[in-house]
Parts: structure tokens; sequence; C-alpha cells
């Protein structure tokens, strides 16, 4: 054994990485666990946009065209559990493994077998999950949300392994958010103080945090279901003394942090490329930091506004509106600061800049339909309608998933050392941008309508905008393919790019050369000048 | 704002490439993919089910990865490639971890809240859910709750569970383990071995006993009770806060026995603990969950 700690030893940050696919399987390097994180959330974006592609071409005309509707059930479900789980929090979690040691100057992740062990959870948990579709009595059909006792006492025996598969996500996700605050608080460049973390390192700080916090209360209700299934206990039935409502309250405890688990590194990066391409520093900075937290801490305090038409007494509805409309001050700082940092900035929209201003206005529209929700009488018009399903797209495609094509966008020629091509990597924004609002905009006016959310048929007079919402499912879902020929047209070779990348960029991860070395700040820089991005 | 720092840099250690982490994947997918296979086979009423060999299948290669990553671990600190920064990491994580189990144990305690505050009242029709009484007019609002609303499917407890006598003793013992363990802490920084390796084994044989007393304590509770997992919401949240809670005294146990052989083979300096720490704040949280219980779940919940 001392041999092979000998060999360790030498081989200690002069390794580079090693040959043929191995390499991926064993590796402990952020960057190569990084690239597995984005593209194992890249398959999954795809395989969950293909669940929506039928669920949008089944929703072209009314009436029963293309699946059964327990079918159309399972597909509503695998979507949004393999869009949350497997696209978007992957997606950030490989950005963090990526960034976060290049930006605070640290040689890796602070834990780096154990951030393998992270990732290579994923691919099982969600083989299992994706395998339920095979199962005899068809994959979970009960929504993403899995209420009881739809999901308890009419689910499907794959239930059993769905619970198990979130399981497998839930450890993966703290393990991962363990390594992410541990590498921010204990990795810093000597000298760098908190205050001089550029903000996406600080947006997955408390994101991170957010991770701990609820993922584990994730495992509990999900938990309290497998007992009800299998051991006869009376969580969620009355007739034990037990309530289905508690589903719903221990559920959203995890729920709403979540979606800021999903936005609040989307803050990080739009606030990374704003100040990039408006050649200004970031305008209040110390104010993001503080409404980054006010977010966190407020996600905590808000989630029954999902339950306004379950039966809460008035008390409960009024606090929780109220409450959840204080959310909107701090975003609204946000929204502020970005429009601050471009307001008199010498401006260029190259394709990242592009996103992100897309980000702020449609993140922000979304936004707004989400204050209107939160109003409890207006809320028990707008529940369960197509509404609600416009409102949290807007916020989840235009927003994170945008998020994320920028920061593809942004950071791929430091770590390819490639330039992307800027005129395909526009008409993609623009077949994006076009696709997405198409998609969900009329999505608001059918919801208004009343049209509810999760049928495979509606009534006659929603037929027109629900036409118009699948040809732009259509277009946005397939010119994603062209982003994946973007990147990797990207990877294969192109203009090489210079280190640092973007004439107005700062931040320790343009200090060193494009593409990044396979081990950088195995010393940490001494020179922090460029820290505060 | 330029800081420079004249400190000289320990380096961090990043380890090469590692074959453990894949096995540890594989071996908790086979684990829970096994146990998800058990529970459908028995809710669906086979009587044999292929699960039991896929779980046995991956607790093997889940628990002997563990073994050998933990080896590892031990292995590369006696070897002094360890700065203390990556100790720093250490600290950080087991903290952060330990704040991720506080969270598991606060979903189940807000359950029992929850439950007596408002659900018990309110299937009684009291409050703004209005008559849900009509369903089951023979209902009263109590807890325990002893009767519950529909008796034939969660026939109730036909006594609950006193906090006097076993779950007395439990609370005896857990807190002298906790005296205990900072005992051989103690031995630790005084670099007394006979100290820590008798405190230690001491704990251990407390965690053991109340683990034995759990046992009696439940089959008491099955056997003389009537309270079961499935006799409604009070055996529900009894058995489920109790039950993770065993289970958490069980995996800390093993923890601080593992820790016992470590230091009879001499391992653990005044300052060089951290495995030995880790178990022992594991165990604290362990002993503060249970105060928690005995509170709420016995002295309040009986
Ligand atoms: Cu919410």
């Amino acid at each position: 054994m001392s041999a092979v700690i000998e060999e360790h030893h030498h081989d200690d940050h002069h390794h580079g990485p090693a040959k043929g696919l191995m390499r991926w399987v064993f590796t402990t390097n952020h960057k190569d666990i990084g690239t597995l994180y984005l593209w194992f959330s890249f398959i999954m974006f795809l395989l969950g946009g293909s669940f929506a592609l039928v669920i949008r071409a089944e929703l072209f005309q009314p009436g029963l065209q293309i699946v059964e509707p327990e079918f159309f059930n399972q597909l509503t479900t695998m979507h949004g559990l393999v869009m949350v789980f497997g696209a978007v929090m992957p997606a950030f979690v490989g950005l963090a493994n990526w960034l976060v040691p290049m930006m605070i100057g640290a040689p890796d992740m602070a834990l780096p077998r154990m951030n393998n062990y992270s990732f290579w959870i994923l691919p099982f948990a969600f083989t299992m999950l994706a395998s339920t579709f095979f199962m005899e009595g068809g994959a979970p059909n009960f929504g993403w949300t899995f209420y009881a006792p739809l999901s308890t006492d009419q689910g499907p025996p794959s239930t059993t392994l769905f619970i198990f598969a979130v399981h497998l996500m839930g450890i993966s996700s703290i393990m991962g958010s363990i390594n992410v605050v541990v590498t921010i608080l204990n990795l810093r460049a000597p000298g760098m103080t908190l205050m001089q973390m550029p903000l996406f390192v600080w947006t997955w700080l408390i994101t991170a945090y957010l991770l701990i916090a609820v993922m584990p209360v994730l495992a509990g209700v999900v938990t309290m279901m497998l007992m009800d299934i299998h051991f006869g206990t009376a969580f969620f039935n009355a007739g034990g003394g037990g309530d289905p409502v508690l589903f719903q309250h221990v559920f959203w405890f995890f729920g709403h942090p979540e979606v800021y688990i999903m936005i609040l590194p989307a803050f990080g990066v739009v606030s990374a490329i704003i100040p990039t391409f408006a050649r200004k520093r970031l305008f209040g900075y110390p104010s993001m930091v503080y409404a980054t937290s006010s977010i966190a801490f407020l996600s905590f305090i808000v989630w029954a506004h999902h339950m306004f038409t379950v039966g809460i007494p008035l008390a409960g509805e009024l606090y929780f509106m109220y409450a959840t409309m204080l959310i909107a001050v701090p975003t609204g700082v946000k929204v502020f600061n970005w429009v601050a940092t471009m307001w008199g900035g010498s401006m260029t929209f190259e394709t990242p800049m592009l996103f992100a201003i897309a980000f702020v206005v449609l993140f922000t529209i979304g936004g707004l339909s989400g204050l209107m929700l939160a109003i409890v009488p207006a809320d028990f018009q707008y529940h369960d309608t197509y509404f609600v399903v416009a409102h949290f797209h807007y916020v989840l495609v235009p927003g994170s998933v945008f998020s994320i094509m920028a920061a593809v966008y942004y950071w791929l020629p430091k770590w390819t050392g490639n330039m992307y091509n800027e005129t395909l990597g526009k008409t993609h924004f623009w077949l994006s941008f076009i696709g997405i609002n198409v998609l969900f905009f009329p999505q608001h006016f059918v919801g208004l309508a009343g049209m509810p959310r999760r049928i495979p048929d509606y009534a006659l007079q929603f037929a027109d905008y629900n036409m118009v919402s699948t040809v732009g499912a259509f277009l946005f879902g397939f010119s994603q393919l062209l982003f994946m020929f973007i990147v990797i047209q990207t990877i294969r070779g192109g203009k090489k790019a210079t280190d640092r990348v973007w004439e107005g960029a700062h931040g320790l991860e343009w200090t060193i050369p494009s593409p990044a070395p396979y081990h950088t700040f195995s010393t940490p820089p001494k020179d922090l000048t460029e820290a505060h991005g | 704002m330029s800081t420079a720092t004249d400190e000289a840099y320990e380096s961090y250690y990043v380890p090469a490439d590692s074959k453990l982490p894949i096995f540890a994947s594989l071996g908790i997918f086979l684990t829970v993919f096994g146990m998800g296979n058990i529970l459908i086979d028995m809710t669906a009423g086979a009587e044999h089910s292929i699960g039991a060999y896929i779980m046995m299948v991956g607790g093997l290669v889940l628990g002997s990865t563990l073994f050998f990553w933990f080896k590892t671990v031990i292995e590369e600190n006696h070897a002094k490639m360890y700065s203390n920064q990556l100790n720093r990491s250490f600290v950080w994580g087991m903290s952060w971890f330990i704040f991720s189990e506080v969270m598991f144990f606060a979903a189940f305690f807000g359950t029992l809240f929850y439950v007596r505050v408002f659900v018990i009242d309110w299937i009684g029709g009291v409050g703004d859910r209005g008559p849900s009484n009509m369903l089951w007019p023979d209902y009263t609002p109590e807890w325990p709750l002893l009767n519950t609303p529909d008796p034939e499917q969660f026939p109730g407890a036909h006594k609950p569970m006193g906090w006097f006598g076993l779950p007395l003793a439990n609370t005896i013992l857990l807190m002298t383990s906790s005296f205990t363990v900072t005992m051989a802490h103690h031995g630790i920084k005084e670099g007394n071995r006979k100290k820590i390796i008798n405190w230690l084994a001491l704990t251990v044989a407390l965690g053991v006993a109340f683990l034995i007393c759990q046992v009696l304590e439940y089959y008491e509770a099955y056997a003389h009770l009537g309270l079961t997992l499935d006799s409604g919401i009070y055996g529900t949240t009894f058995f489920m806060l109790t039950g993770f809670h065993g289970a958490h005294v069980t995996l800390g146990t093993f923890m601080l026995a593992v820790m016992l052989g470590r230091a009879i083979k001499g391992h653990f300096t005044a300052d060089d603990c951290f495995g030995f720490e880790a178990a022992a704040w594991y165990w604290h949280f362990v002993d503060v969950v249970w105060v928690g219980l005995f509170l709420f779940v016995y002295i309040l919940g009986s």
C-alpha cells in the first residue's frame, strides 16, 4: 500500500488526464467532473425535451391522437422529474465544478473523490427512473409533485423505484453541495474575503446551503410515502389520523427552496456576463449579495403558496400571500442592478449577452406572473391551469435554461481554447428566443381562460393557442440540435481564444491560459486584483 | 484590492484518479434497486424476490468499497499527505453532513407537530376545515390517538408508550454515553491511550445497551400495547421517529466501535484525531435528537 501512496504522492499535481474512456469514470479532476455533469445534463435535457415534444404533439389538436391518457400522465411526470433533477440541477453543478475553483483560486474541489461519487450516482439513478417506463404498470404517472394519496394509494408499482431514485439524487445533491460549500469556505486564495468573491460563487454558496437544508426534507417525504405504501403507516391517510395535506406541506417545504436552487446560480451567471459586455463593474455588488441571501431566507417561509386551494386556514393563506409577495423586493433589487449595470455601458451583443438580456426580460415576466399567482383570491382562479404552466416555464426555461446556455457560450472558449461560431450562436439564440415565446406566451391566455394543466385533451375554444404553442415547442426543441452542433464544433476546433477571451471580462478564471490547463492554481494566486468579478 | 501573502503554502492534496467512487456508486445503486424490488414483490404478495440477491451484492460492494475508501484516507493521512487546510475541509464536510441529518429529522418532527396541533382536531371538524367529521361521527380528537377515525384499517393501540421505565433508562444511557465519549476525547488530548480505550469501550457498550433496550421496548409495544407501525398516526410517528433515531444510534455505535479498534491499533494523537472527533460529533447529534424525542414523543406525547 505504501508503494501506492508513494505513487499518489509523486503524481500529486503533476498528472495530466488519463487516457481513454476510463479517464471519465475514475477522474477526480473538477474540470473533468464539470464536463461530465454538463454532458449528462444535456442528454437529460434532450430526453426530457423529447417527452415534452410528445406532450405538445398530442396537444396540437383537441381529442386523443397520439398517446393514451395513461401514458400522457407518465410523460408529464417524467418530463418534470428529468428536467428538474436531471437537466437543470446537474447543469448548475457542472458549472460550479468548472468555475468555482478557478474563480476563487483553488487547486480543485475540496473533496475530489467524493466529487466523482456525487456525479456517478446520477446516471444510475436516472437509468433506474427511466427504466420504469418498461415496468408493469408503467412509469410514475402522478405529476412531478407526486401528491399523496394519488401517488401512495393509486400509484403504479414503479413508484417504489421512483422513491429510491429520488433518494439517490438527494444523496448526490447533498454530497455535491457539501463539496461546493467546503470549497468556497475553505479553499479561497489567501486574502480573498467573502465580499471579494464573484457573484456566481456567492449564489452557489447560498444554493448549496439551500440544497443541504431541503434535500433531506425531500428524502423524508418520499420515505413517508414508502412507508405508507408498503408498511401501513398513516402519514397521508386521514383514516389513521394522518393528512394528505401533510404531504403537500412537507413536499413544498422542499419544493419552494428548490425553485431558488434552480434560479440563484442563474443570477450568478447573469451577474458575471452583463458587466463583461457592458464593460462596467456590476452595479450594487453588496446589495446583490444581500438580495440573494434574503431570497434564500424567504424561500423557507412561503411554501404554502402552492396550496391555497387545498384548504388551509384563512390566516395561513394571508400570511403566505404577503410573505410570498415580499420576495418581489430582493428580486426587484436584482433586476434593477442588472439594468443599472447596463445603463451607460458600452454594450456589445455577443451570444452570451443576448441570452443574459433575454434572461432579465423573460425571467421578469415569469416573476410577475408569479406575483399574480401569489394573490390568494386570484390564485383560486389560476390554480392548476395553464397559467401556472406558463409561469414556471418562463422562470425555468428562459430563466434557468437560458442562463445555462449563456454560461456555456461565455465560458466555452475558456474550457476548450476555441471561439464558437458567433453567427451560429446568434442564430441559435434567436431561434430559441422566438421558439420559447411562441411556445409559452399563449399558455398564459389559455390558462386564464380556464384550461387545466396535465390533461391530454381539452375543450375546443383552446385549440388555436395550443396549436401555436406546439409550433413554438418544436421550433425551440429542434433549435437545441443546433446548440449541440455549435458546442461540438467548438470543442473540435475554431478560432483560438485569447486568455482574456472577452475584452471586458474580469475574474481569476480569465488570468489562466485558454484552454484552462488540467490543473490550475496548484499554488494559490498572489495577485487578487482580478478577483472581484 | 490586491492582497499578497508571505506565508508558505502547504500544498493541498488532490488525489489522482480513483476507482473507489464508481464502485461505491454501483454498490449504492444495487442496494437500493434490490431494496425496491424486495418491497414491490412483498406488497404484490410474491414469496421470493430476486431483489434480496441484488441488495446483498450491492451491500457487499458498497460496504467493501467504503472500507477501502476509509482505509485509503487513513493511510494517506498517516503518510502525512494531508495539510491543515485539508483537515479543515473534513471538519466542514462533517459539520454540513450533520446539518443535513438535522433537516432530515426536522421533517419528521415537523410532521409530529403538524399532526398534533392541527390534523387531530381538524379531522374532528374543528376549525376552518368544516364538517369533515361527517365521515367519522364517532371520532374524538385526542393525543395519543388511540381511537383512529377508521379503526378497521388502523386499529389503534390499547395504551400509549409511557416515558417511565425503558425510555427513561435509555435517556440515562445516552446522556451518560455523551459524557464518556468526551472523557475518551480528553484521553486523546492527554495522550493517555488507556484512558481513550476504556472510556470509548464504555461508550460503545452504552450504545449497544441503548439498542437492546429499544428492542425490548419495541417488543413491549407490539406484544402488550398493540402499538404497531400500522396502528394509526400515533404508531406511525412513534416508530418512524424512534426508528430512524435507532438507526442513527446503530450507525453511531458502529462508527465509535471502529474508532475503538483504531485507538487500540494506536491511531489518534492530540492534534490528529479527526476520525474520532467526527464520530463523537455524530454521537452528540444523535444524543440531542434523543432529548427531543424523549420530550416530544414520550413525555408530552403520552
Ligand atoms: Cu413556491
